[in-house]
C-alpha cells in the first residue's frame, strides 16, 4: 500500500517521492493497532496533548501583551486583563489550562498506575512520562511567578528557599538562581526565559520521546495484556483496531466533552474559588508583607504538606524530594506478575486505594493552614504514602494475583 | 570496518590509530563544551549593578540610644539595629530556659556573633529583622513585662503575623512558629560610633 503512494503520477507522488507523507500516516494512524478494550481512562492522553497546545497557543498570544519586569509585569497583566480585546479570555485560557493540565496529567498517572502500564517493556515509555510531569511543574512554577503578584512573589521565596537545604552548595546556589540577593527583577527575566522558551521546547521535545516510545512498545490496556502476543496471519494484533478512525473519533468526543466542562470554568469560575486564581495575587509583590496563609498551588500541595509536616527544614524538603521522585521507580519496584488491578489481590487493592486516599489528603491539607490537626494528619498520611513505594517489592510479590484470561476483556 | 578501508585506499588500516584519533577528538569537544558552558552559567550570577547595590552599608550610630532601634536595609533585607542597656544583656541568659535555640546552634549568624549576646558588642545587638517563620518583620516591645505581653515578658520583638516572639538577642522563645532565632548579617565597626553592615571585617573585601 505504502508503495502505491510514491509510484503515483501527479502531485502526490511527486511529494511522496521526496518526502514519505502517506507512509508516516499510514504506519502512525492507519496501520496503528491499539488494543480494542480502550475505556474511559484512555481520554487523558490525548487531553493532555490538546492541552499543550492550547498553553502554546495563548502562551504566544499573552507574551505579545505581557511586558516582564519588576516594574511593568504586574501592570501589564492587568492591561490583558482590561484592556486587550479578549485579553481576559486569554489569560483566563491559559490560567485554567495549567490547572486543568495537571488534573489531566494526575488522571493519566493515574491510569497508568492502575492497569500497570509502567511494567516491561514500557519502562522508559512511563520514565518519560514523569520527565514530563517534573518539567511541567517546573514550567507551572516559573510561570505564576510572571504575573509578579505578592503570591508569585513569595511562592517564589519559598521554593527557591528550598535549595537552600542543601549542604554546602545551597546558600551560593540560592543565589546563582535569584541572580541578586532576593527575589528580583533579574529572578523575573531568567524565569520569563525559561517559562516562554527553555522549558516548552524540552517538553516538546519528551512528548516526542514519548510517543515514539509508545509506538515502539504499543499501548497497554484496562486488562494489562499484550495484544501483540495473539495475531491473525496479516500479523495483525487480534485485539487491535486502527488508531484512525476508531479512536481518533473517540478522542474528539472526549475532547469534546473536555472542552465543555473547561468553558464552564473559563467562563463562570475562572478563579475557581481561589484554587485557580488566588485573591493573594492580585496585589502587587511586596517584598515587606507576606500573604497570609501561603500555600502554592493545589496541583504542588500534596509535596507541600509533606515538606511542612516534618519540623526540620532538610529533612522536609528530601521526604518532599523522595515523595515525587518515588513513581520514577515504580516499574522496578512491583514486582507482581500481572499488571492490571483487574487481576491483582486484595493487598494491592488496599495499598493502592490507601495511596490515593492520602495522596487526596494530603492534597487538601497543603491547602490549609500549617498548624494543629492539619500538620498532625499530614503526618498520618505520609504512612501510607511512602508505605505504597517502599513496601512493594514485598506486597506486589505475595499478592494473592487472579488468572488473566487470553484474550481482553470486550463488551461491544 | 573493511568496506570503508577498501574506499579510503589500498593500504591498511592502523586500527589503533583510528581509535585514538577518535577518543582524542571526542575528548578534546567535551572538554570544549564544557568550558563554553561557563559564560552561560556565570551570567546567572548577581550582575555588577547588583552587587553594587548589595554593597556594605555604612551607618553612624553615635545617636542610637539604649532601649531604641533603627533600621537600615541591606541587600534588600531590613536590619534591625537596637540600643541595650547593660542590666538587660546581663538578664538574658535567664531566657536560656524558655528558647528553643538558647546556644544559636541551628540558627544563622557568623561565628562572631554565636553567642548569649548574638552580638559583637553587648550594647548594640545587629538583626536581620525578618521572622524567620514566614518573613514578616517583627515589632519592638522592649520594656520588660510589657503591658500586651504580660508582666513575665523580658523584653524583645513579637512578630505581628503569627505571634513569634524572640528576645533582644533575637533569640526565638519555645511556643512561636519560627523555627530559629532571627538571623544575624555579617557587619563590623569601623569606630565606636561607625557600623558596617555587610563586612566581617574591615580587611575583607566583602561578604559572602
Amino acid at each position: 500500500m505504502a508503495q502505491e503512494a510514491v509510484t503515483k503520477p501527479g502531485l502526490w507522488g511527486w511529494i511522496n517521492r521526496r518526502l514519505p507523507v502517506d507512509s508516516f500516516v499510514r504506519s502512525q494512524l492507519l496501520d496503528y493497532y491499539a488494543p480494542k478494550n480502550f475505556n474511559f481512562w484512555y481520554f487523558f492522553g490525548s487531553l493532555a496533548a490538546l492541552l499543550l497546545v492550547m498553553q502554546i497557543v495563548t502562551g504566544i498570544f499573552l507574551t505579545m501583551f505581557y511586558k516582564v519586569g519588576e516594574a511593568t509585569a504586574f501592570d501589564s497583566v492587568e492591561f490583558i486583563m482590561r484592556e486587550v480585546n479578549y485579553g481576559w479570555l486569554l489569560r483566563y485560557l491559559h490560567s485554567t489550562g495549567a490547572s486543568a493540565f495537571f488534573l489531566v496529567i494526575y488522571l493519566h498517572m493515574f491510569r497508568g498506575m492502575m492497569y500497570g502500564s509502567y511494567k516491561a517493556p514500557r519502562e522508559l515509555l512511563w520514565l518519560f512520562g514523569m520527565v514530563i510531569y517534573l518539567a511541567l511543574m517546573a514550567e507551572a512554577f516559573l510561570g505564576y511567578v510572571l504575573p509578579w503578584g505578592n503570591m508569585s512573589f513569595w511562592a517564589a521565596t519559598v521554593i527557591i528557599n528550598l535549595f537552600g537545604a542543601i549542604p554546602v552548595i545551597g546558600p551560593g546556589l540560592v543565589e546563582w538562581i535569584r541572580g541578586d540577593y532576593g527575589i528580583a527583577d533579574a529572578t523575573l527575566n531568567r524565569f520569563f526565559s525559561l517559562h516562554v522558551v527553555a522549558v516548552p521546547l524540552l517538553l516538546l521535545l519528551l512528548v516526542a520521546l514519548h510517543l515514539v516510545a509508545l509506538r515502539q512498545v504499543g499501548s497497554n490496556n484496562p486488562d494489562g495484556i499484550e495484544i501483540k502476543e495473539k495475531k491473525n496471519a496479516l500479523g495483525i494484533p487480534l485485539d487491535g483496531i486502527p488508531f484512525h478512525p476508531y479512536y481518533t473519533v473517540k478522542d474528539i468526543f472526549g475532547v469534546g466533552v473536555f472542552l465543555t466542562l473547561f468553558a464552564v470554568v473559563v467562563f463562570f469560575v475562572p478563579t475557581f474559588s481561589d484554587l485557580f486564581l488566588e485573591k493573594a495575587n492580585f496585589e502587587p509583590a511586596n517584598p515587606l508583607s507576606t500573604p497570609d496563609p501561603i500555600s502554592p498551588s493545589w496541583y504542588f500541595t500534596p509535596y507541600y504538606a509533606i515538606l511542612r509536616s516534618v519540623p526540620d527544614k532538610a529533612t522536609g524538603a528530601v521526604l518532599m524530594l523522595i515523595a515525587v521522585s518515588a513513581f520514577f521507580f515504580l516499574p522496578w519496584l512491583d514486582r507482581s506478575p500481572v499488571k492490571s488491578i483487574r487481576y491483582r489481590g486484595w493487598i494491592f487493592r488496599t495499598f493502592f486505594t490507601l495511596f490515593i486516599v492520602s495522596f487526596l489528603g494530603l492534597m487538601y491539607l497543603g491547602l490549609q493552614p500549617a498548624q494543629g490537626i492539619y500538620v498532625t494528619l499530614s503526618r498520618v498520611c505520609c504512612v501510607p504514602y511512602f508505605a505504597f513505594f517502599l513496601l512493594m517489592p514485598f506486597y506486589s510479590r505475595i499478592d494473592p494475583v487472579k488468572p488473566v484470561p487470553e484474550r481482553v476483556t470486550f463488551h461491544a | 570496518m573493511s568496506d570503508v578501508g577498501a574506499i579510503a585506499g589500498s593500504q591498511e588500516i592502523d586500527e589503533s590509530r583510528r581509535k585514538f584519533l577518535t577518543v582524542a577528538t571526542s575528548a578534546t569537544a567535551a572538554v570544549g563544551a564544557a568550558l563554553a558552558a561557563v559564560p552561560f552559567v556565570s551570567s546567572w550570577e548577581p550582575s555588577e549593578r547588583a552587587r553594587a547595590l548589595g554593597a556594605p552599608v555604612v551607618l553612624d550610630i553615635s545617636k542610637l540610644e539604649t532601649g531604641q532601634m533603627i533600621t537600615a536595609v541591606w541587600r534588600k533585607q531590613v536590619i534591625y539595629i537596637v540600643g541595650r542597656a547593660q542590666p538587660l544583656v546581663d538578664k538574658l541568659s535567664r531566657n536560656d530556659g524558655d528558647l528553643k535555640d538558647p546556644k544559636s546552634d541551628h540558627s544563622l549568624q557568623p561565628a562572631y556573633a554565636q553567642n548569649e549576646m548574638r552580638s559583637r558588642r553587648a550594647d548594640v545587638v545587629v538583626l536581620i529583622g525578618i521572622c524567620t517563620h514566614l518573613g514578616c518583620l517583627p515589632k519592638q516591645f522592649f520594656d520588660p513585662g510589657d503591658a500586651v505581653l504580660g508582666p513575665s515578658w523580658p523584653g524583645g520583638f513579637r512578630c505581628p503575623c503569627h505571634g513569634s516572639r524572640f528576645d533582644l538577642a533575637g533569640r526565638v522563645f519555645d511556643g512561636s512558629p519560627a523555627p530559629t532565632n532571627l538571623s544575624v548579617p555579617p557587619y563590623s565597626f569601623q569606630d565606636q560610633h561607625t557600623l558596617v553592615i555587610g563586612l566581617d571585617s574591615l580587611s575583607a573585601k566583602g561578604a559572602a
